[in-house]
C-alpha cells in the first residue's frame, strides 16, 4: 500500500508513529510545507526561551520518507496522485490530509505591512524576534489562549505589550466573566495593557514603510512596531475544496467517525478536519484522531466520537484551567480578588453530579476534579473548591482520564506502573505516552507513582534519588570529599551529565579542593574542565575578572595586547568586563599566563558561580551619589569571587536611588541610602525578568555583608539544580518573611554554620587559573589532540568581520 | 599488559595514539588519525571506547570534551555543546535515535592505546 500524507505537523507525526509502532508494511511519503520536519507546536513559545529546533523536533520513524519544504498543490482523486510545488507528483492508494490550520487575519487595512505577523511556526517566531530588535511596543490582536501566549512572548522580547480582545473578557472560550476579570488583574499587574470590547480600524505605516501604529475603532492610536494577529484559526481545507471533497459551511474537511472524508481513500485528521461538526483546536483530540485513522488504515475499527476540550495552562505566570461544561444549574464560587484567585464549579440540579469548572490563579482543582466530570461529586462542593491543595483528596476511579492529550486513563497508568515496575515519570511516558504532550498531567502522574508506593519527586536523575539540597546536606554532614564515595554510598551506577556537575558544584561550594584536582576533574562540564566558556565552533572565551568594572589604563592595555597577540575577538560584556573570544584549548594556558602575570584572575564567566558585581559611578564622582558604590562593589566581588552555586550569581551596587547599576535585576542588588544600604534579593533578567525584592533597609556595611553571606549560603544549601535565586525565592515556603526569619533572626539556629561556611570560602579562595598554570599535570590536558599536542584543531577557522575574527562554521550534512 | 578490550571484527589497520595512562578515568581525549578526529574515552571500569569527535548537532569537533556517565547501565557521553547524550557502545544518540556518531575499534597493546579507522 502506498500511503501519502499531506502536511507534517503533530497530527501527521502521531499518525506515522502509530503506523510504525503497529508494523505498517506499506510505503509512507509525507509532504511538509515547512522547511523542517514536524515539531512540537504546543511548546512553540519555548523556542524563544532557549529551546533549539532540535529540542522541539519529533524523530521520524525509520522507513518513512519525509519531504520538507514541499507543498502539495493539487489532488487528482480520479488518477489518485498528488502534485507538488516542486513540480513532481506522487501516486497514492490511501491519502491522509493533515494540513492543520492557519491563523485568521481579519481584513483590516495595513494588515500586510512589514511588522505584521502571525504566531504559528518557528519561522514566524524567528521573524518576530528579528523585528523586535529595536522595537519598543507590540500589539497582539486577539486575547484568547494563543493571543496571550503570543503576548507573553512579546513581553519576553522586551516589548511594551498590548492585547486587543473583541469580547468583553480575556480567554472567552476558557473562562467566565468572574475568571476573566481576575485574569485581567494578574496580567495588568505584569505591565501589559489590555483593551477589551475593542477591535482594529487600521494599521498605519511610518516613514520607513513599516508598522508604526494601530488605530482602534474608537480612534485611539497605539504606537507599536510589531503586530501579531491571533484572532482564531481557520482549517486549511483548500486542497479538499479544490478536489471536490465535502467541506463544512464554516470550513473543515468533513469526516466520519473513522476520520474518512467523502472519498473512502482519503482521510483527514487534526485541525483541518471537521469531526462531528467540530474542528478541534487542541492537540489532544488531534492525536486521538491520528490514532483512529492509523487503526482504520490498518483495517481496525477504532472511532473518534468527540473529545475532552479541558485545558490547563500557565500563561504569564497565571494558572488558568477549564474542564467540562461552563454552565450548570448550580454552582459554587470562590473569589479572592486580592490574592488573584477565582474558582467556580458547575453542578447538576440535584447537586449530585460534577459538570465542570473554571479556575484562575490556582488550578489545583483541575487535576483533582477533571476526572470526576459527569460522575458523582467526590465530596462536599465547598470542600472541592480547595481540592488538590491539601483539602479533600479524592480517590479516582480507574476509568478516569488522567492525560487528556493522549487519552490515557488512571487504570492504564497504574497497570503500567505495576506490571513494568516503573519508578519514574519518564517510564510512564515511554510506556503509555501520558505526559508527553502539554505536560499538565505530570503532577498527577507523580501522585499515581507515590500512591503505587514509588518514592519520587525530588530525584536528581537516575543515579540519585535525592534532591540537590539533600545531597548538599549529605556531603556537608558526612564530610564526603569524592563523587565515587558519594555515589557508592548513596547512589547507583556511575553518574551522568546531570548529577556529576551538581556534585562538583557542591564539593566546590564546601571548599573541598581545586575543581580540577584528582577525580573532580572528571565531574566538570567542559566549561569548568577548561576554565573557559565553550563557543559554537569549539573554541573558548577568556574573561578576566574586573571587580566592580574598575580597571587601570595599564591593565586595559594588557588585555588589548593579549587579544592582539593571540588574534582574539574582543567585546565588552553587559557585566562591565571584557570578553576575549576564539581561543583554542591549547592557547588557553599561554593566554592566562600573560594575564595572571599582569595581575588578572579568573572571572568565572564559565562557572555556575559568582559572575560580577557591577557598579555605577557612585558618590566619589557622581553629583547625586550618597555612598561609594564602586568601593562596595569591589569589596563584594572580591569577597564572593569563586563561590560556586546552583546557578550563576550576579550582583550590582548603585550609589543612590536613581539605580544606574540596575541592581534590582540581580540575584542580590544593593542600593545606597543616606543612612546605609538597601539589600534586594531574587532578581534576574532574561526571558522572565523579575525585580529583586527588598530584604532589608538602611543596613550598615557590616550588617549588609553578613546578611548577604547568609543569603548566599542558605541559597547554595537549599536550591535545586540550575535554580536561580528568583525561582528559589518564589518557591520558598513562607517566601521573603521566612527568609528574613532564617537569616536575620536565626529561627533555624543555622546562622553560625552559614557564617562559618562563608568564612571558610573567603579565607581559602585561590585563583583557579593561577593554580592551574602552576601545575604541569593540569596543563597537560590543555591540548587539542593527545597524540599531537602542538597541532591546532584543523576544523577551526575564521573569517574577518568589522576588522575582527569571526568563526567559519562547517555546514552540517548529518542529521536529517 | 594485555589486551583489555578489542573489537577485532571490523578492525583493519591499528594506529597507536597515546599511552593508556594518558587517559583519565571517565574523561575523553581527542586524537588525530590522519585527518580524522577521534574521541577516545576511558570508562570507570577501565574499558575504552572510540567515537567520531564531530558533534552532529553543532558541527563542532568536541565530543571528547563531554561528560562520561551511564544511562540505564549503558556507558554514555553527553555533548558539551547542547548536552545530547550518546551511547559509547553504539554511537547512537539516546535522546534522538535517528542521529548517531561513528564508532571505531579500540584496544590496548602493551600499555599503548590503538584505534582503527580503516
Ligand atoms: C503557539 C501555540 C500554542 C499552542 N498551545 C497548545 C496547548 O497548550 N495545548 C493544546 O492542546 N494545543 C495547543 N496548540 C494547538 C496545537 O498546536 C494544534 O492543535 C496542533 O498543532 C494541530 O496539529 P495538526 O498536525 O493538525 O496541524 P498543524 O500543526 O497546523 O500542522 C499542519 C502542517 O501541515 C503543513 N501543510 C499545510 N498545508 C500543506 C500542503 N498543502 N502541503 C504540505 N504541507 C502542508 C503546514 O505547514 C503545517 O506544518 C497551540 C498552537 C500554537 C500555535
Ligand atoms: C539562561 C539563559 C542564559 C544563558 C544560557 C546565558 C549564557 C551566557 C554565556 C555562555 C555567557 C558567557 C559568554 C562568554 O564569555 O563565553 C554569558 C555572559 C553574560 N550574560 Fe548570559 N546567559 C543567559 C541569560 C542572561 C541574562 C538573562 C542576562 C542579563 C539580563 C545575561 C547577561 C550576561 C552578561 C552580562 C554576560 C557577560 C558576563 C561576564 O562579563 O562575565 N545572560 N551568558
Ligand atoms: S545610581 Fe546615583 S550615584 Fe550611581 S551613577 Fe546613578 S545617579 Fe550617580
Ligand atoms: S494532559 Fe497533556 S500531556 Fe497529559
Amino acid at each position: 500500500m502506498r500511503l501519502v500524507v499531506v502536511g507534517h505537523g503533530p497530527a501527521a507525526h502521531r499518525l506515522i508513529e502509530t503506523l510504525a509502532g503497529r508494523g505498517f508494511s506499506g510505503t509512507v511519503t509525507v509532504f511538509g510545507e515547512e522547511p523542517r520536519p514536524a515539531y512540537d507546536r504546543v511548546a512553540l513559545t519555548s523556542y524563544l526561551s532557549g529551546k533549539s529546533v532540535e529540542d522541539l523536533t519529533y524523530p521520524v520513524p525509520d522507513g518513512v520518507t519525509v519531504r520538507t519544504g514541499v507543498r502539495v498543490t493539487a489532488i487528482d482523486r480520479a488518477r489518485r496522485v498528488v502534485t507538488t510545488d516542486a513540480g513532481d507528483s506522487e501516486p497514492y492508494d490511501v491519502l491522509v490530509l493533515a494540513t492543520g490550520s492557519a491563523p485568521f487575519v481579519p481584513p483590516v487595512p495595513g494588515r500586510d505591512l512589514p511588522g505584521c505577523f502571525v504566531y504559528r511556526t518557528i519561522d514566524d517566531l524567528d521573524a518576530i524576534r528579528e523585528a523586535s530588535r529595536g522595537a519598543r511596543a507590540g500589539v497582539v490582536v486577539g486575547g484568547g489562549l494563543l493571543g496571550l501566549e503570543a503576548a507573553d512572548a512579546l513581553r519576553g522580547l522586551g516589548l511594551d505589550t498590548h492585547v486587543i480582545e473583541m469580547s468583553g473578557r480575556l480567554m472567552p472560550r476558557q473562562v467566565d466573566e468572574g475568571g476573566g476579570s481576575v485574569l485581567r488583574g494578574h496580567i495588568e499587574a505584569l505591565g501589559l495593557t489590555i483593551h477589551t470590547d475593542a477591535g482594529v480600524r487600521s494599521i498605519e505605516a511610518g516613514q520607513d514603510g513599516r508598522v508604526a501604529s494601530l488605530v482602534k475603532p474608537d480612534g485611539e492610536t497605539i504606537g507599536a512596531q510589531v503586530v501579531v494577529f491571533s484572532a482564531g484559526i481557520r482549517p486549511r481545507d483548500e486542497l479538499a475544496r479544490d478536489c471536490g471533497l465535502e467541506v463544512g459551511e464554516r470550513g473543515g474537511v468533513v469526516v466520519d467517525e473513522g476520520m474518512r472524508t467523502s472519498d473512502e481513500r482519503v482521510y483527514a485528521i487534526g485541525e483541518c478536519a471537521l469531526a462531528g461538526g467540530v474542528v478541534y483546536g487542541l492537540v489532544g483530540p488531534c492525536n486521538t484522531q491520528a490514532e483512529v485513522a492509523a487503526e482504520r488504515i490498518m483495517d481496525g475499527d477504532a472511532s473518534f466520537t468527540g473529545a475532552d476540550m479541558s485545558t490547563k495552562l500557565k500563561l504569564l505566570g497565571v494558572e488558568v484551567a477549564q474542564f467540562g461544561a461552563m454552565s450548570g444549574a448550580l454552582d459554587v464560587t470562590y473569589m479572592d480578588p486580592v490574592g488573584g484567585v477565582y474558582k467556580r464549579l458547575f453542578i447538576s440540579d440535584d447537586a449530585k453530579t460534577l459538570l465542570g469548572g473554571v479556575c484562575v490563579g490556582d488550578a489545583a482543582p483541575y487535576d483533582a476534579l477533571r476526572p470526576f466530570v459527569g460522575r458523582p461529586l467526590p465530596g462536599a462542593p465547598s470542600d472541592l473548591l480547595f481540592a488538590g491543595a491539601g483539602g479533600a483528596s479524592a480517590e479516582l476511579p480507574d476509568d478516569a482520564q488522567v492525560c487528556s492529550c493522549n487519552n490515557v486513563t488512571k487504570g492504564r497508568i497504574c497497570a503500567a506502573i505495576a506490571d513494568k515496575g516503573l519508578t519514574d515519570v519518564g517510564g510512564i511516558k515511554d510506556c503509555t505516552r501520558a505526559g508527553t504532550t502539554c505536560g499538565s498531567c505530570v503532577p498527577m502522574l507523580k501522585q499515581l507513582l507515590v500512591k503505587s508506593g514509588v518514592d519520587v519527586g525530588k530525584a536528581l536523575c537516575e543515579h540519585f534519588s535525592h534532591s540537590r539540597a539533600e545531597l548538599f546536606d549529605i556531603v556537608n554532614v558526612r564530610g564526603i570529599t569524592t563523587f565515587s564515595q558519594l555515589i557508592a554510598e548513596h547512589g547507583t551506577g556511575r553518574g551522568c551529565d546531570i548529577c556529576k556537575p551538581v556534585v562538583a558544584s557542591i564539593l566546590a561550594s564546601l571548599g573541598r579542593g581545586h575543581i580540577l584536582d584528582g577525580e573532580q576533574a572528571a565531574l566538570q562540564d567542559t566549561n569548568d574542565q577548561f576554565l573557559a566558556n565553550i563557543q559554537k565552533n569549539g573554541t573558548y572565551s577568556v574573561v578576566p575578572r574586573i571587580p566592580g568594572g574598575e580597571i587601570t589604563p595599564d591593565k586595559l592595555i594588557v588585555i588589548g595586547e593579549v587579544a592582539r597577540d593571540f588574534g582574539l575577538y574582543t567585546k565588552i560584556t553587559g557585566a562591565q568586563r571584557i570578553d576575549l573570544l576564539g581561543a583554542r584549548v591549547e592557547q588557553l594556558p599561554a593566554i592566562w599566563r600573560r594575564l595572571v602575570d599582569a595581575g588578572f584572575e579568573s572571572g568565572h564567566a564559565y562557572g555556575k558561580a559568582l559572575r560580577t558585581v557591577k557598579s555605577c559611578v557612585g558618590s566619589t564622582w557622581c553629583r547625586y551619589g550618597v555612598q561609594d558604590s564602586v568601593g562596595m562593589a569591589i569589596a563584594l566581588e572580591l569577597r564572593y569571587r569563586g563561590l560556586r552555586s546552583p546557578h550563576k550569581l550576579k550582583s550590582a551596587v548603585s550609589g543612590c536611588a536613581r539605580e544606574c547599576a540596575e541592581a534590582r535585576s540581580k540575584d542580590f542588588g544593593i542600593i545606597a541610602t543616606e543612612q546605609g544600604w538597601n539589600l534586594y534579593v531574587g532578581g534576574n533578567g532574561g526571558f522572565k525578568p523579575r525585580h529583586a525584592d527588598l530584604l532589608a533597609s538602611d543596613l550598615s556595611t557590616d550588617d549588609l555583608v553578613r546578611t548577604i553571606d547568609r543569603f548566599l549560603m542558605f541559597y547554595i544549601r537549599t536550591a535545586d539544580r540550575l535554580q536561580r535565586t528568583a525561582a528559589w525565592l518564589e518557591n520558598l515556603d513562607g517566601g521573603l518573611d521566612y527568609l528574613r526569619e532564617v537569616i536575620m533572626e536565626d529561627s533555624l539556629g543555622i546562622c553560625a554554620e552559614l557564617d562559618a561556611q562563608m568564612e571558610r570560602h573567603v579565607s581559602t579562595y585561590a585563583d583557579e587559573w593561577r593554580t592551574t598554570i602552576e601545575d604541569p599535570d593540569k596543563l597537560r590536558r590543555f591540548v587539542s589532540f593527545v597524540n599531537a599536542p602542538g597541532v591546532p584543531d584543523p576544523s577551526i577557522s575564521f573569517e574577518t568581520e568589522r576588522d575582527q575574527i569571526k568563526p567559519v562554521l562547517i555546514p552540517l550534512e548529518v542529521t536529517r | 599488559m594485555t589486551v583489555l578490550d578489542a573489537t577485532p571484527a571490523l578492525a583493519g589497520h591499528w594506529t597507536p595514539v597515546c599511552a593508556y595512562t594518558d587517559l583519565l578515568p571517565e574523561r575523553g581525549a581527542a586524537v588525530l588519525v590522519g585527518d580524522r578526529q577521534v574521541a577516545v574515552f576511558r570508562a570507570f571500569d577501565g574499558a575504552l571506547y572510540a567515537l567520531g569527535n564531530l558533534d552532529p548537532f553543532s558541527g563542532a569537533q568536541v565530543m571528547s570534551r563531554g561528560i562520561v556517565g551511564t544511562r540505564n547501565g549503558e556507558p554514555t557521553v553527553a555533548s558539551p555543546m547542547h548536552k545530547q547524550v550518546f551511547s559509547l557502545i553504539s554511537g547512537v544518540c539516546v535522546d534522538n535515535p535517528r542521529v548517531a556518531v561513528p564508532t571505531y575499534p579500540i584496544r590496548v597493546t602493551d600499555g599503548t592505546v590503538e584505534v582503527s579507522v580503516a
